[in-house]
């Protein structure tokens, strides 16, 4: 690889790459490294009077099965709609991507310029507006109304009494719609590396479309697949927006409660065990989503 | 490839994915014509004028726009600087720790926003920070950082170094050939990496809620206001953003088509 021109260059910059970026590094070590050290350390402290804020660092492990017990309804709920919402995207975004990757031609480009726009748009007033399409009077009940689907819904669970508002159906709604452009990109991003001519190599051996689906495209897309099932779980299972603006005020998720425990309860050691166990399961179910697909080597 | 009733179940799904995409956008702009009696503006009543002349009324919403329009400022030009200069050093150089270079750019995009919010509210409250502007500008930087490393990045692989060896042996002394050369290479990507950590700043609540203190930013007055008033200008200040973006948006690939048609004739 190493040309004369290319040995030149690396002999005079040998420190240079370590100059240029020690900035960017010293950063995210103080702000990003330091903090969760931090973190760690105050989830093993106790308060010693509950009237103060002053922590004494002690080893204490009990703060992490307190957030087990304590709070692991809000966690398993909190996981429980980041994974559904998760499956959702992909299902959703998958056809989309395949869509513009395969079929779109030359609209690709403003067809993905069209799935980034709702980045630049406010994520609270984006969820505000499912406010009002999910209110009991506004378009998404009338239209299961009008199609005489109310009773259907609500036998399946996906309503409550007819509502929609300030049930999971509201907050897995929500989620989904936000986090779907995180799972539709990286989906597109493979789908559009696969060779054309591997699947005209599937045709030409009389594969039908299902067969060519399932061994050839699917396989191959499957690293966009999974780093969109990360992109999309990883903020899901911590977003509370989504479960203030749109859920049951009496149940809360685990992101809620971190944030509640943080500024308002002042219970710093408890929320940030909580804060832990929530990344190590997320990192848990990471691992092991990546053991099933067999995608070890995809980061 | 094959048409048959794939084809179209494809395109009917494709369509009403997209549709579904901007359903809220839309409500959204409808919004902004609303003439709401109530505190809040989520019930359609009346259509008016009136917000769009008066964008700016509410003074609340609009000095947290400005707050947030500042930190995002700030915040995106420190990050792009740093990761641009990260992102370089990792693409143009061999250097040793790489591996653990790109693991310390990786871990803050996979760790959920509401962590990275409570670490570095410890931090600052184990430091006895005071928190507020400047510890949300900090807290932005840093999330922006790895966005911008890694898009600048993707677009440095596979450029062509050779180019600046050759600016060199032609006499070019090293600051021209870095004017001349590198940075009309690196420019196209630094752009995109500056607009990403624009739009994650302005928009970002979990985490500056955690460090903003007294400072009050954009979403920050859109949370704390949902559940008391929501005034229709909100909507009006939302749309004239997004309308923004889309314009850059277009600008963006409308130049950058234009470049890449002239470098092929």
């Amino acid at each position: 690889m190493a040309t004369d021109a290319d040995n030149r260059s690396l002999k005079q910059a040998k420190w240079t790459p370590y100059i240029l970026s020690f900035p960017g590094l010293l950063c995210l070590y103080l702000f990003f490294i330091v903090p969760m050290v931090t973190l760690l350390k105050i989830a093993l402290s106790v308060r010693p009077d509950a009237n103060s804020s002053k922590l004494d660092f002690a080893w204490e492990w009990s703060n992490f099965s307190k957030a087990f017990t304590d709070f692991g309804e809000q966690l398993w709920r909190g996981l429980g709609y980041a994974a559904v919402a998760t499956v959702l995207c992909v299902l959703i975004a998958y056809p989309i991507a395949y869509f513009i990757a395969f079929k779109a031609g030359k609209w690709a480009n403003l067809m993905l310029g069209l799935v980034m726009v709702p980045f630049f748009t406010s994520f609270l007033l984006r969820t505000i507006a499912w406010q009002s399409l999910f209110a009991d009077t506004g378009p998404v009940l009338s239209i299961a109304d009008a199609l005489q689907l109310t009773g259907l819904l609500d036998a399946l669970q996906i309503t409550t009494n007819g509502r929609i508002m300030n049930t999971p159906t509201a907050v897995i709604g929500g989620l989904t719609y936000n986090f779907l452009p995180f799972a539709l990109l990286p989906i597109y991003v493979s789908l559009d590396k696969v060779q054309v001519g591997l699947i005209d190599a599937s045709y030409d051996l009389y594969n039908n479309f299902p067969n060519t689906f399932r061994k050839v495209i699917f396989p191959l897309s499957l690293p966009g697949v999974f780093a969109g099932t990360l992109l999309t779980f990883i903020p899901a299972a911590g977003d509370f927006i989504n479960a203030a603006l749109l859920g049951n005020p009496n149940t809360p998720v685990i992101g809620g409660v971190i944030q509640a425990r943080f500024l308002r309860a002042g219970d710093y050691p408890t929320a940030s065990a909580i804060s832990f166990v929530l990344m190590a399961m997320i990192t848990v179910g990471v691992l092991l989503y990546a053991k099933f697909l067999g995608t070890e080597d995809l980061t | 490839m094959r048409r048959g009733p794939g084809t179209y179940f494809l395109y009917v799904v494709t369509a009403l994915g997209m549709v579904y995409l901007f359903i809220p956008l839309v409500t959204i702009a409808i919004f902004t014509f609303n003439e709401p009696t109530t505190k809040f503006n989520t019930r359609w009543e009346g259509f008016t004028f009136d917000n769009w002349l008066n964008p700016f009324q509410e003074r609340q919403f609009t000095d947290a726009l400005i707050e947030s329009v500042k930190i995002a400022l700030l915040a995106s030009v420190i990050a792009t600087l740093l990761g641009s200069l990260v992102a370089l050093a990792l693409a143009r150089y061999r250097m040793h720790g790489g591996a653990v270079i790109n693991m310390l750019l990786v871990l803050p995009l996979t760790t959920p926003e509401i962590v990275m919010g409570a670490s570095l509210f410890t931090l600052f409250f184990n430091q006895g920070v005071e928190r507020g502007f400047w510890t949300v500008v900090i807290a932005h930087t840093m999330f922006c950082l790895s966005f911008v490393t890694l898009t600048v990045k993707a677009r440095l692989r596979g450029m062509d170094w050779t180019l600046e060896d050759a600016a060199m042996d032609l006499g070019s002394p090293p600051i021209r050939t870095f004017f001349k050369i590198t940075m009309p290479i690196i420019t196209p990507g630094i752009i995109a990496a500056f607009l990403l950590s624009m739009a994650l700043s302005i928009d970002d609540y979990i985490i500056t809620s955690f460090v903003a203190g007294p400072t009050i930013t954009f979403p920050r007055r859109v949370f704390d206001s949902a559940r008391i008033a929501l005034p229709p200008q909100v909507h009006v200040l939302a749309t004239m953003i997004m309308l923004t973006a889309i314009a850059i948006i277009l600008i963006a690939t409308v130049s950058s088509n234009r470049r890449a048609a002239q470098t092929t004739d």
